[in-house]
């Protein structure tokens, strides 16, 4: 039930003075061997901080946590996330004492059990995709971007060839031209077939020998497999280009088809997505990436290497590795709720939960379509994108007014408005975890709600604690941060 | 097996509906001749029981459990109180997603809010993001906003003080752009005003130095600072996330942008992550920063509540003029963060810090007095130094693993051989969890072992 009380901040419940946590009294000697800090250096006054007794501090954040929709708790369709459920057994194995209190230093004859799990790791995914170098390194999606368009680069360094331009369509993810544009790219914008897949002839104008490489998505952000995605494949490896297959969407064609096998070269995989690695809130993720067997030798340090004849497993650097894009190994703690998820399903398990994902999804579709529009057609794979427009032209009703309407029954609002060549976008992507009886309590909550009063649906939602946050003012006068009350 | 719960009379319903015979007719979308004709090739499908039992074997023995840790370089083991895991662990928290619906999430987006506004407070600085991956690419996020704050991509003077890992992320990030890292060399352990005032001039887009450094030892930040403001460059500071306890925080030196690896403030280790990377800069560059911003706002009927701001710097927004391709903060662990430090509060982080000097002041005492063995830098420390051995590092390090410590990393690791018998140096870092007896056991060892 919830507590009217709980949005009061920290800082206001703080009183100075008030005893918290007490660390054991120290057992060592003071010394005078050793220099000591100058004044200069040392805190003259205690931080600011808030002193709030503990009782006060857990009451505080479960107050908070009903604030919140999640998995857990809600139907959660969000688009191009894979909003699926979370097995609570990965979170009791992730805090195995190896997989929870390695040091990042700690030696090597020390964690076996962990860098064997990350080995196996590394050849799961190699198997899944289709391509067999692995890099476990980058820290979320983006940063697999970012690495494998880095390590491209590498190998067309290494090739003496100067290729400056990473083409995209306009349904790709934001992060695609971010992540171009930081590793030195020109960005190149595709506006893409009127049916939703890349035009061919379009694509075929842009191509030339400053090509780097074309990113897309597939399935793609409409959530349609790109047919000719084995064309585009040739057409760019004809002019010496690279595929970058953006795997937000992996969770539709595990085991039904693989990046490596439609001409892709390099990928990212979305540990949190794909593989339940839970989504916290927003991070953290892992983002290893899949590439090519000539584009191995350029992956990021350090990668788990496997010496058969002593049974020994240890870090490795690629022969022309472009380096680290971050400290340490990896997203450890997030990888081994991947792995723990891969080893629960094998591959015929992961088959049918595409299978299950794409069937949740069309099931869905067909039960939006006769009274919301889809622009793209009756089928899809494992997420549709449907419009408001024509309910917006009748009734002035939005597509976010829907989303924030879909609250007050109980549903997280799918993603809206993306992807851009959608007007009025409604991304439903319902995941393989969710039965039919949820997918018709959600289809009849859209349906009632497209046939509600308008200005019922443009005041939603009524039932959460706030109502629409004013986001022009906030920007306009940003207020980030608590300052205590003057008085 | 797959978490499925449909029956086979309600997937012959939705089959119906949808107007097809079988699973199979909905991948006619994917041309037959690149659909996979059989099984992926994996382990076959584990229970619940019976992975449980393979992992209590594969990891169920290690970590920190396995030796005493005086292991540093960034991370470290400081204790963690239940409380967080507690309050983390609630499926509220870590099944949710990024908070785009506002009315949604207003349990995460306060949270953040919160976490902001402790970083400000532990570091002095204005504004805070909601948490970037981790600390070496929050270096590197701080070096591209201070070239979209004063436009120089020319130079970056970096400090040979700097940990060796956010150098290397440096190195990767900036090699393609043509920007040349400058290396400050260290005097003794230390940058010196002479060094840095020779190396920054008008091309130089900011310095970069930690504090304490690498070495543990503490900059004379404020005079470095004030160097690079003569020049026009920018000042980021990577500090340790724990120091503000004991040691000035990095507003006080003066500096525009301060980064630190956020894991001392309540995250476990988890062999290197995930981490987050605390971001914090002056007010006036709120604009050019990259990543999450929560902002307190009022909603319709004049609510006070919380939505992401200034989402107009963002990717998704903006594409590839972005201020960073990142498109998600470290929630779960700026969660950890923010619950960590309310326990803790103002006197428990005080307590920690100094806890930890004195304990590392204690051990380097005792382990110096061990002939042959010394501090490579005669300099103050707070809870982290290198040790000077007769013997390699590497072989030192192994023997001490043998008798029941970790220890180090030591510089052979990273081929640090801007330091002198290199070789044979490596770090010692202590935390509140040390005891006197087990530093007396490390002094004991350490003495067999040289």
């Amino acid at each position: 039930m919830r507590n009217q009380t709980a949005t009061q901040l920290l800082f206001e419940m703080s009183k100075a003075g008030r005893g918290t946590i007490v660390f054991p009294e120290t057992d060592v000697p003071p010394v005078t061997s050793i220099p000591a800090i100058d004044a200069e250096h040392l805190a003259t006054e205690l931080l600011p901080l808030p002193e709030i007794a503990e009782p006060d501090v857990v009451r505080h954040f479960v107050n908070l946590s009903t604030l919140n929709m999640s998995v857990d708790s809600h139907f959660y369709p969000l688009g191009s996330c894979t909003m699926k459920y979370n097995p609570k057994r990965h979170e009791r194995l992730a805090r195995l004492p190896q997989a929870a209190t390695s040091h990042p230093y700690q030696p090597e004859d020390q964690i076996q059990g962990l860098l064997s799990i990350l080995f196996e790791m590394q050849g799961m995914l190699a198997e899944i995709s289709g391509l067999p170098g692995i890099s476990l390194h980058p820290a979320a999606g983006a940063q697999g971007e970012f690495t494998a368009l880095l390590t491209a680069a590498a190998y067309f360094k290494d090739r003496g060839e100067k290729r400056t331009r990473v083409l995209f369509p306009t349904s790709a993810h934001g992060t695609n031209p971010a992540s171009a544009a930081l590793a030195g790219f020109e960005c190149v914008q595709l506006a893409g077939g009127r049916n939703g897949f890349v035009d061919l002839d379009e694509l075929k104008s842009q191509l030339d020998d400053r090509t780097a490489v074309f990113m897309v998505t597939n399935p793609n952000t409409l959530g349609l497999f790109e047919r000719d995605i084995a064309k585009v494949a040739d057409m760019l490896h004809g002019v010496g280009g690279l595929v970058y297959i953006d795997g937000a969407n992996m969770n539709a064609i595990l085991g039904k088809t693989r990046p490596g096998d439609f001409g892709g070269d390099m990928m990212h995989y979305n540990v949190h997505k794909t593989f339940t690695g839970p989504h916290g809130a927003g991070g953290p993720g892992a983002g290893p990436i899949a590439v090519r067997d000539f584009l191995a030798p350029f992956l990021p340090a350090p990668v788990v290497k496997y010496d058969a004849a002593k049974n020994w497993y240890s870090l490795s650097t690629p022969a022309k590795s472009i380096g680290q894009v971050r400290t340490f190994f990896g997203n450890v703690g997030i990888l081994l709720r991947g792995y723990f998820y891969i080893r629960t399903l094998g591959g015929k398990g992961l088959r049918e939960a595409s299978e299950n994902a794409v069937l949740n999804a069309n099931y869905l579709l067909s039960q939006v379509k006769d009274f919301l529009e889809v622009p793209h057609g009756d089928r899809c794979m494992h997420e549709f994108v449907a419009s408001a427009r024509r309910i917006k032209e009748q009734t002035g009703v939005t597509t976010m007014d829907i989303a924030k309407r879909l609250l007050d029954y109980g549903f997280h609002a799918p993603t809206v408005y993306f992807p851009l060549v959608v007007e009025e976008a409604m991304m439903i992507e319902p995941t393989e975890t969710e039965s039919l009886e949820t997918l018709d309590s959600f289809a009849t909550a859209l349906r009632t709600i497209c046939s509600e009063p308008a200005d019922l649906v443009k005041g939603a939602p009524h039932t959460t604690a706030v109502c629409r946050p004013d986001e022009v003012n906030a920007a306009r006068k940003p207020v980030l941060c608590w300052s205590a009350p003057e008085c | 097996m797959p978490y499925l719960f449909d029956t086979p009379k309600q997937r012959q319903h939705m089959l119906h509906a949808i107007g097809i015979q079988h699973v199979d007719d909905l991948f006619a979308q994917i041309p037959p001749e690149l659909q996979l004709k059989r099984e992926l090739n994996l382990p076959p499908a584990a229970s619940e029981l019976a992975l449980q039992q393979e992992m209590e074997q594969r990891l169920g023995q290690g970590g920190t459990s396995l030796k005493t840790c005086f292991l540093g370089g960034g991370v470290y083991d400081h204790f963690i109180p239940a409380v967080v895991d507690e309050i983390t662990s609630r499926g509220e928290f870590y099944t949710a997603y990024t908070p785009y619906q506002a009315e949604a999430s207003q349990g995460t987006l306060q949270a953040f809010y919160e976490y902001q506004t402790l970083i400000s407070q532990l570091t002095g600085m204005d504004v805070s993001n909601a948490s970037l991956y981790e600390g070496g690419t929050a270096v590197s996020e701080a070096v591209f906003m201070a070239m979209r704050i004063n436009g120089r991509h020319q130079k970056v003077a970096v400090a040979g003080t700097l940990h060796p890992e956010y150098r290397q992320v440096l190195e990767t990030y900036f090699a393609r752009l043509g920007t040349q890292l400058v290396e400050l060399p260290h005097t003794n352990g230390v940058i010196t005003s002479e060094t840095c005032r020779a190396a920054v001039d008008s091309e130089t887009t900011a310095i970069v130095i930690q504090h304490p450094n690498f070495f543990g030892c503490l900059e004379d930040v404020a005079a470095l600072t004030a160097i690079a403001h003569e020049a026009g460059a920018l000042s980021i500071l990577a500090f340790d996330a724990v120091s503000p306890g004991l040691l000035k925080k990095p507003a006080d030196y003066g500096v525009d942008i301060a980064v630190a690896e956020g894991q001392p403030l309540g995250t476990p280790l988890q062999y290197g992550g995930p981490f987050l990377g605390i971001f914090t800069c002056r007010n006036e560059y709120v604009r050019k920063m990259p990543g999450r911003l929560i902002g307190k706002t009022t909603d319709r009927k004049g609510r006070d509540c919380f939505a992401l701001n200034l989402q107009a710097r963002e990717q998704h927004i903006r594409r590839d003029k972005a201020t960073s391709n990142i498109c998600t903060n470290q929630g779960l662990l700026a969660l950890r963060t923010t619950v960590f430090l309310a326990t803790v509060g103002p006197r428990g982080l005080k307590q920690m810090a100094t806890l930890s000097h004195q304990k590392a002041r204690y051990a380097a005492d005792l382990l110096t007095k061990i002939p042959g063995v010394s501090l490579k830098f005669q300099q103050p420390f707070f809870r982290e130094f290198l040790l000077q051995t007769p013997r390699p590092a590497a072989e030192v390090l192994t023997a001490l693993a043998e008798k029941g410590m970790n220890v180090g990393p030591d510089l052979a690791r990273f081929q640090m051989t801007n330091i002198d018998n290199w070789q044979n140096c490596f770090l010692v870092a202590l935390t509140e969890k040390r005891t006197r007896g087990e530093i007396e056991a490390f002094a004991k060892a350490l003495k067999e072992v040289t």
